[in-house]
């Protein structure tokens, strides 16, 4: 799905943007219907009690908010030969949980998110969602290099900082990521030691005492 | 309010279900003994409850750490630093992280499974150097029990003849992964000594009653699925609870521990924290394994005409001694394992190999020594992957390209990819002299939502601890130099701030509240962790230690309170119980 399927589908296309940056009707989270979370892992039982509190809460996010995080999200992990993007990946929806579960990330994200936009509306006309990609991409530029990013940009940086972090937990945490990694674990298997073709690789091989003490399986 | 006392008396009440609790009802519950168990957390059974073998992305959270799991989301212990209405204070300048498992099992649900047995040499410490005190027993006293925890529990390792590392009864270590081969490489440049991990994981098979490691690497979930692993709840409490000997009260919260105009004790009161009913359970014996420092608690809030100053207290050591282990870590990457080749090298959860202490204290400028873990390569991704890209893609080039730090879009994809599995990390685990002044103690003024006083603590390193933590750092920086790693994090160590020293309690080794020793004026207990005051009483957690050593406590604890309970149990036919 590429960025401007996923605005359609979110019903925030550019029809809708009249609005500049907010708007009241922007500040009303997104209602989910109220369902019991199923688990298929342990939960204790006041655990249990915070994760229904959670998901009761419905979206931190505003639409438009949910909107400029999944475009950014997918500028920072796109589809490529390998994979696909984070948006494939649900990472919007991990974003909106993870700032519930972890209040911490909430006034750096909304923030971030409207210094974001007024950028964007300083140097465009409009917010970062209703931008074209090239206006978006050269946004994006000025706060994804830390190093080499404009002094009065700071802000900007901490903020793409934290949302690429975020990005990368929630994309290589998902089914599509740990693939793309190629971790080959969390599965019942027997431990042989390093395959012989990477000790090979490195030049590096057991010692007598190790072969002969260490478990082996044929 | 009303009191409700249980009819059926015991011949053991035991407050705890950890290490210390589990192994004294097992020991006493199939010597055909009736037990109570009184758990302050919830029942838990790992054949339930399960997070074992789950993928990151089936926790909403992607196995972050909440308040209820600080370890991550898939973690098999309930609670931790923060236990909802129970509060604990610190005296003002000083610091205490105390972690509360809240749980059937406690915290062995979750532990390292680092499982190493205490030398000739920590038991007499002080005929050594000078500081401390020596225990009232010695390696020999314990190696039996040693012994039996080794073939009972189970136990990888090799026997390496080393004098303060005992030999024991080991089942095959794993083989060493790729980024452990690199840090032996680096430890042999600098004279550290590297040798197989003793850990309680079964490599083999040793009864019909639990399986063998499959290797996923995931000990810290609990072995669901196997019972390769030691926990108390898998390993000794379930299998106990089939002899129909044990009655577990779970959610029940220790106020109290009872006593007769003799002095001696006659049970527990507690509080249900499902009805908040208030109760009392008696027994022939109480055994106290809530962990060193509830263990005080409770005996500091049992005052009563004999025993003023609290239960077993006449000597005014219980709280005092507190000792948690010293810790200080580095981390970094190993350049060699970029872009590396992917395979399943989960392995076993925790290191395959590790230092035991290696140096003569005479030649160096701080006391006692430390043991190092190591830890590093493809691990399972979770919250939190990633972290901090842009320190890593601006510094070393990716595939022959040098970019520009940060970024996004394909070209940062490929970086995520070709740093996975580089890193490499290690961490000290020392030991700390137990001092008179670091302690803790009732809280004058605050009470827990039960009403029971909370403790307040009192701990400061000393510079004994502090030069442990500068040599310890100096050592790793020296290593990771050697393996040809670069130091990501850990590398700002400096007077300021300590040497990177974690605070005290954070390491989770808390010991010494109630400790041993022959002369009641000095000490709690005497050497079978039977209270001098009061001969019915034993406390068979970390609070009776002496000292800790540079091992983590677990298997002492075990060795001592399968020893304790034989004891008892001997004592009982002697009719001196």
């Amino acid at each position: 799905m590429n960025r401007r399927e996923t605005l359609k589908l979110l019903g925030v296309g550019a029809i809708s943007g009249t609005a500049l940056v907010g708007s009241s009707k922007a500040q009303v989270p997104v209602q989910k219907e109220q369902e019991d979370p199923v688990f298929n892992y342990d939960r204790a039982k006041e655990e249990l009690a915070r994760e229904k509190q959670l998901i009761a809460q419905g979206n931190f996010f505003t639409k438009e908010e949910m909107a400029t995080i999944t475009i950014l999200a997918d500028i920072i992990i796109p589809k490529d030969e390998v994979s696909g993007s984070a948006s494939d990946a649900k990472v919007p929806d991990f974003i909106d949980f993870i700032v519930r579960d972890m209040p911490q990330h909430q006034v750096p994200m909304r923030g971030g998110l409207r210094w974001v936009d007024m950028q964007c509306l300083k140097r465009f006309g409009k917010p970062f969602r209703e931008c074209t990609e090239k206006q978006q991409i050269e946004l994006v530029d000025l706060i994804a290099f830390p190093n080499k990013a404009p002094k009065e940009l700071s802000q900007g940086v901490s903020f793409f900082n934290r949302l690429r972090n975020l990005v990368a937990s929630g994309f290589y945490t998902s089914e599509i990521g740990v693939e793309d990694l190629g971790y080959k674990g969390n599965t019942p298997n027997q431990w042989n030691g390093v395959p012989d073709e990477v000790l090979k690789q490195y030049n590096l091989s057991y010692t007598k005492k190790e072969l002969k003490e260490c478990i082996k399986f044929d | 309010m009303q009191i409700k006392k249980q009819s059926k008396h015991y011949d053991a009440v035991i407050v705890g279900s950890g290490a210390g609790g589990g192994m004294a009802a097992y020991t006493l519950a199939k010597a055909g003994l009736k037990v109570c168990i009184l758990e302050a957390g919830a029942m838990y059974d790992p054949q339930q409850n399960i997070t074992q073998l789950k993928n990151p992305w089936e926790s909403p959270r992607r196995g972050a750490s909440t308040k209820f799991r600080p370890f991550g989301d898939f973690d098999a212990c309930y609670y931790g630093w923060d236990v909802e209405g129970e509060p604990y204070t610190k005296a003002p300048g000083t610091e205490w992280d105390w972690w509360r498992a809240r749980m059937l099992g406690g915290r062995t649900n979750h532990w390292g499974r680092i499982s190493l047995r205490f030398g000739p040499k920590d038991f007499k410490r002080r005929s050594i150097d000078g500081l401390g005190d020596d225990w009232p027993i010695g390696y020999d006293d314990v190696k039996p029990f040693y012994d039996r925890v080794d073939k009972l529990i189970g136990i990888f390792g090799t026997n390496e003849g080393l004098e303060n590392d005992p030999d024991g009864f080991f089942l095959p270590p794993p083989k060493p992964r790729l980024h452990e081969l690199f840090i032996k490489k680096g430890a042999a440049i600098s004279g550290v000594k590297i040798i197989p991990s003793r850990l309680s994981i079964l490599t083999k098979k040793i009864n019909d009653d639990r399986g063998v490691c499959f290797f996923c690497g995931q000990c810290n979930r609990n072995c669901s699925m196997a019972k390769a692993d030691f926990s108390s709840t898998n390993v000794l409490i379930y299998p106990a609870l089939a002899t129909g000997n044990i009655d577990i009260i779970p959610n029940a919260m220790a106020r109290e521990v009872l006593t007769n105009e003799e002095g001696l004790a006659t049970g527990v009161s507690y509080i249900n924290k499902d009805d908040m009913m208030e109760y009392q359970v008696t027994g022939r014996t109480v055994i106290l394994a809530a962990s060193a420092c509830e263990s005080s608690r409770l005996l500091l809030n049992s005052k009563s005409k004999r025993h003023p100053n609290g239960l077993a207290n006449s000597s005014d050591v219980v709280g005092r001694y507190l000792h948690d282990s010293t810790g200080a870590s580095m981390g970094g990457v190993l350049p060699q394992l970029f872009d590396r080749k992917r395979y399943n090298e989960d392995g076993v959860g925790g290191m395959h190999i590790y230092s035991p202490w290696w140096l003569d204290n005479k030649k160096l400028d701080f006391p006692r020594g430390y043991h190092i873990e190591y830890w590093g390569g493809m691990s399972q991704p979770a919250y939190g992957f990633g972290g901090g890209i842009e320190g890593l893609n601006g510094k070393f080039a990716v595939r022959g390209t040098q970019k520009e730090a940060g970024g996004y879009g394909k070209s940062l994809k490929e970086d995520y990819r070709y740093f996975y599995g580089a890193s490499v990390g290690m961490a000290g685990r020392g030991e700390a002299i137990p001092l008179y002044d670091n302690r803790c103690e009732i809280d004058p003024n605050v009470v827990d939502r039960y009403g029971i006083p909370v403790l307040k603590f009192n701990v400061k390193w000393s510079e004994h601890e502090i030069l442990q933590a500068k040599h310890m750092k100096e050592t790793f920086d020296e290593m990771m130099h050697n393996m040809g790693a670069i130091v990501t994090w850990g590398g700002d160590y400096n007077k300021a701030n300590n040497y990177g020293l974690e605070s005290p309690g954070k390491i989770i080794h808390e010991a010494g509240t109630a400790r041993m020793g022959s002369d009641p004026k000095t000490s709690a207990l005497n050497k079978y962790n039977q209270a001098h005051d009061c001969k019915n009483l034993f406390v068979v957690d970390g609070a009776a230690f002496t000292s800790q050593a540079d091992k983590n406590i677990t298997w002492t604890i075990l060795a001592l309170s399968m020893r304790a309970s034989e004891y008892i149990m001997s004592e009982m036919k002697k009719q001196n119980l």
